[in-house]
């Protein structure tokens, strides 16, 4: 892991972030440690509030107050920039770190033309004329795959239809050649036919660009299909990475091998669905130990002493004391 | 558009025949005009002879239609009181009252906007709080007390500004306009505040609350992952989504304005439409009162037509389901 860690596009290390509140402090992620190389995509999943909304913010420094970074630092290619005001913030974010958001329908501004976005998006990052700003926002348009780029430029976001507002999402994130992009959910507002045709984009472009991805999503099928890697997250912590075949086929960690085996198989009737018994504890209720030992049903006395540390196994890093070889 | 404009210009015409028929029923129920205009001397056959000049035995049908017609030209007789024509009357005063309501629209904008813009963002600290506050008093005073409070204040204590009327005026052709003399600047001051203030606290709360509401919006955290500076994010893509509202009231108020600058011309002495009606009702005089009550209307109605296709110009999307 050391090894590829100076080549890392991104490089998360034990990121820590909580929010203060009247009844104490909740810890949001605790210890999440993760790197990207350029041209992959990092696939991150988990249920809902496992965290991994949060760390993609997080990496962006868009934490919504009084949520802030407690410990941890975050390097973007070789720069550290967990600790960089506002101010410094917005040259790296839509310059470094382009953002795709889940609702494509709501994250245009409903006001602006897609053109007058795009423009505004690349005159801030790219020391670009107008007439030359324009002819890259309609090349961006062209290459996300919208059809007759030129008439579309001058178009309200309403003219556009789920998919094709998620690929001028998808320009935008694109418009300053970022070297990272974090994508929330890219899917998940859209229709399934067009899940794909997004899914396949990314994946285009990033082999295209060079260009880092961290996508986060709950879809397994859309990690299988896209990701390179995948990172497991539960109760804000980091569970297990590793390359997604591996982690797909012989998951090191057992909340990973629930979460593959509650995926319904295609042509295969059941009668009842699998599923991990119990629920998520609430962030302000994580147990000692290991966050996972109340529903894990390999757990033993240790895994409710001492939290397991990410540790390598195989081809990635699993944090269980199972693969620790310790004694349970 | 033209479909929708149509639309738009049919039911405003609707709203005035209404506000018409009102206008006209004042006449026939406010006492008998024959009565009213009568004096003591006046003979049996001199009372006949004027109820058929001015058409009161005609039907109500005819009565009503030619009321309209004639307003609809302008016309809505003579006053009772000074015998001059109507129109020629309000048309005097019409610039006075338009003046002030157009300087404290002028005032609310200008003041009420950024103030609704900073409490929203620096919401939690003492002066948006601090403002928000005040701006509960500003909605609870009625002008009135406003009105003499700055009175009190500016005219009376510190003498800086007129008191009351409007000071030297410029005719340009029938407008009289006091916004070129010096005087005339002077004296719209006090009024025109009077009458802004609620305006301002209506604006700042409506900018402050759709703010608050805007920020929150997904576009708005988009344009920050795009590394939209704040400031832009403020005043260009947030501020922007809050003005529909805020021109709805605008334009709204601005009738309200002119009904409402009645009670600040009183208090002011300030030569408008509001202080003829005021007078008009004292001396029972039918004709200016209905007059007025059209003229009003007819700014009111004008106004909300107005709003609807501003409406139509600002946001791209109704413009297209109205097409």
């Amino acid at each position: 892991m050391t090894e590829h860690l100076s080549s890392a596009v991104l490089d998360v290390r034990g990121l820590c972030v909580e929010f203060p509140g009247r009844h104490g402090t909740v810890s949001a992620l605790s210890d999440v440690s993760l790197s990207i190389r350029p041209g992959e995509i990092l696939g991150v999943v988990g249920e809902s509030g496992a965290g991994k909304s949060m760390t993609g913010l997080a990496v962006q420094g868009l934490l919504e107050p009084p949520g802030r970074i407690s410990g941890g630092e975050v390097w973007l290619a070789g720069r550290r920039i967990d600790q960089l005001d506002d101010k410094e913030m917005q040259q790296v974010r839509g310059r470094q770190i382009g953002a795709i958001f889940q609702d494509p329908l709501t994250s245009l501004n409903p006001l602006f033309t897609i053109g007058a976005q795009l423009v505004e998006t690349i005159r801030l990052h790219l020391k670009l004329s107008k007439a030359d700003a324009k002819a890259r926002a309609i090349q961006l348009l062209k290459e996300v795959g919208i059809p007759a780029p030129e008439a579309r430029y001058d178009h309200y976001p309403h003219q556009f239809s789920g998919g094709m507002r998620q690929r001028v999402v998808i320009a935008l994130a694109l418009a300053a050649e970022p070297k990272l992009i974090i994508a929330d959910e890219p899917t998940t507002a859209l229709d399934v036919s067009i899940q794909a045709q997004i899914t396949s984009l990314l994946r285009r472009l990033c082999d295209d660009h060079g260009t880092a991805v961290m996508l986060v999503t709950h879809d397994m099928g859309v990690i299988a299909e896209t990701a390179d890697r995948v990172a497991v997250m539960y109760a804000g912590r980091l569970v297990e990475i590793g390359p997604v075949g591996d982690v797909l086929k012989n998951a090191r960690h057992p909340y990973t091998r629930g979460l593959m085996a509650s995926i319904p198989a295609l042509g295969r009737r059941v009668e009842r669905l699998n599923q991990i018994d119990g629920s998520m504890p609430r962030l302000n209720a994580i147990p000692t130990g290991c966050a996972f030992n109340p529903r894990c049903p390999e757990a033993g006395p240790r895994c409710r002493k001492d939290r397991p540390e990410p540790a390598p196994v195989g081809s990635g890093v699993s944090a269980c004391w199972l693969n620790a070889g310790g004694v349970l | 558009m033209i479909v929708f404009l149509i639309k738009r210009l049919a039911n405003a015409v609707l709203v005035m025949l209404a506000v018409a028929l009102l206008a006209f029923l004042i006449f026939r129920f406010a006492g008998d005009p024959v009565e009213l205009m009568a004096n003591e001397q006046m003979s049996q056959a001199d009372r006949i002879e004027l109820r058929e000049k001015l058409g009161l035995n005609d039907s109500f049908l005819t009565q009503y239609g030619r009321f309209v017609v004639n307003a609809a030209r302008g016309d809505f007789g003579i006053s009772y009181r000074n015998g001059q024509d109507v129109m020629t009357l309000i048309a005097e005063r019409f610039p006075a009252t338009m003046e002030l309501a157009l300087v404290a629209t002028i005032l609310s904008l200008l003041i009420g906007i950024p103030l609704g813009v900073v409490t929203a963002i620096h919401r939690g600290r003492w002066y948006s709080e601090g403002l928000q506050f005040v701006s509960i008093i500003g909605v609870s005073l009625p002008s009135f007390v406003v009105g003499i409070l700055l009175i009190l204040v500016f005219a009376v204590t510190l003498g800086l500004v007129p008191a009351f009327g409007r000071g030297d005026v410029v005719q340009l052709g029938w407008w009289s306009t006091g916004l070129l003399t010096a005087s005339g600047r002077a004296s719209l001051l006090l009024p025109s505040l009077a009458l802004a203030l609620y305006q301002i606290t209506l604006v700042m709360r409506l900018v402050r609350a759709e703010m608050m509401e805007v920020l929150r919006s997904d576009f708005v955290k988009f344009a920050r992952a795009r590394g939209v500076p704040r400031r832009r994010i403020y005043f260009r893509h947030a501020l922007r989504n809050c003005l529909m509202p805020v021109v709805t009231m605008t334009a709204m108020n601005f009738g309200s304005l002119i009904a409402f600058a009645l009670i600040t011309e009183t208090v002011f002495q300030w030569p408008g439409m509001g202080m003829l009606f005021i007078q008009a009702v004292t001396f029972l005089d039918m004709p200016v009162m209905a007059g007025y009550l059209c003229i009003v209307s007819f700014i009111f109605v004008t106004l909300n037509t107005l709003v609807d296709i501003a409406y139509a110009v600002i946001d791209p999307r109704l413009r297209d389901a109205t097409r």
